[in-house]
């Protein structure tokens, strides 16, 4: 590991956390902004979506000080997560069909 | 990596995995609170996927948020959440180089800043029911929405009030002096995650229905 930068972390980088912070105020700017530009559902679905990984990331791996910890925690961790919240993703078919099936 | 006090495996001349060490090189209790982190983040998910799933199916959903007040009061509860992340971190900052009164007062501010959102949370809660918001009726459209909504919501403002209990019983502890900073450290975790959720909260279910134009 970088010890510079652990150093860094450990010790004095309020002003990374300072940044951070910044960071995650102008993406949440850019999403209300986002929101009043009369994008399509898709299209603005997909931008928050990344949008909110994004911070997500930031708050994890800095905040959350994950990005400093030994790799294997973060690969037990995260990959799991993930593949479980995909597998919900596969009844989404269903609630389109739902909606197909709506008595007109 | 000796920032944790744990046997590391390389002081033992073993593996990693072999037992004796700490495998992740983290404090117990902080590897229990990223599993219960992990685990609540999944029930989180189901229900972002559930109100996903009801506002698909559905034919006519409520866009009942209006730039001023709703958009604009969930906004500033995002920005006071993101703050309350900043200086709960700066709290295990300062926990770490041993300035305890100085991690007190950031786990002070970090509380207020959680108590701050919870206010502003209930007051919309109040504006949405006296408009007839309620679990299976609303004066708008889909009778789940109030349902979806009003459990989604309420089970993150819950999270955030055990978190400021949590955080009192920390921050008394530290200016006792009974708790060590990785103490902190872990309640810094639980913390971010409650501020993660929101982050997903927000755009899907207060931006996705805005109401335009």
């Amino acid at each position: 590991m970088n010890h510079a930068a652990e150093d860094a972390h450990a010790e004095g980088s309020g002003r990374l956390f300072l940044f951070i912070w910044i960071l995650l105020l102008a993406f949440t700017g850019i999403e209300v902004v986002l929101t009043y530009q009369n994008l399509g559902v898709h299209l603005m679905l997909l931008l928050l979506m990344g949008l909110s990984v994004v911070k997500a990331y930031l708050i994890i791996a800095y905040f959350m000080h994950l990005r400093y910890e030994k790799p294997s925690l973060a690969i037990t961790l995260i990959p799991p997560l993930v593949v479980v919240l995909c597998l919900l993703f596969l009844a989404f078919p269903d609630s389109l069909r739902l909606l197909h099936l709506r008595p007109r | 990596m000796a920032s944790e006090d744990v046997m590391h495996a390389q002081d033992t001349g073993a593996s990693a995995w072999g037992g004796g060490a700490a495998p992740y090189a983290i404090v117990s209790k902080k590897l229990g609170m990223w599993l219960f982190i992990i685990s609540d983040a999944i029930t989180f998910g189901s229900l972002l996927f559930a109100y996903t799933y009801v506002r698909v199916a559905s034919v006519q959903w409520p866009t009942p948020f209006r730039a001023w007040p709703s958009i604009a009061n969930a906004s500033l509860m995002t920005v006071v959440l993101l703050s309350s992340s900043l200086t709960m971190v700066m709290a295990v900052r300062s926990a770490r180089i041993g300035r305890r009164s100085h991690a007190v007062r950031w786990l002070f501010a970090t509380m207020i800043g959680g108590i701050a959102f919870i206010v502003l949370h209930a007051r919309e809660w109040m504006g949405l029911i006296d408009e007839g918001v309620r679990l299976f009726k609303n004066p708008w459209g889909t009778p789940l929405f109030g349902a979806a909504f009003f459990s989604l919501t309420g089970l993150h403002m819950t999270h955030v009030g055990i978190g400021v209990i949590y955080l009192a019983v920390i921050a008394f502890g530290q200016a006792a002096g009974k708790f060590k900073p990785e103490d902190v450290e872990v309640s810094g975790l639980y913390w971010h995650f409650v501020d993660l959720v929101w982050m997903f909260i927000f755009p899907l279910v207060y931006l996705m229905s805005a109401r335009l134009g």
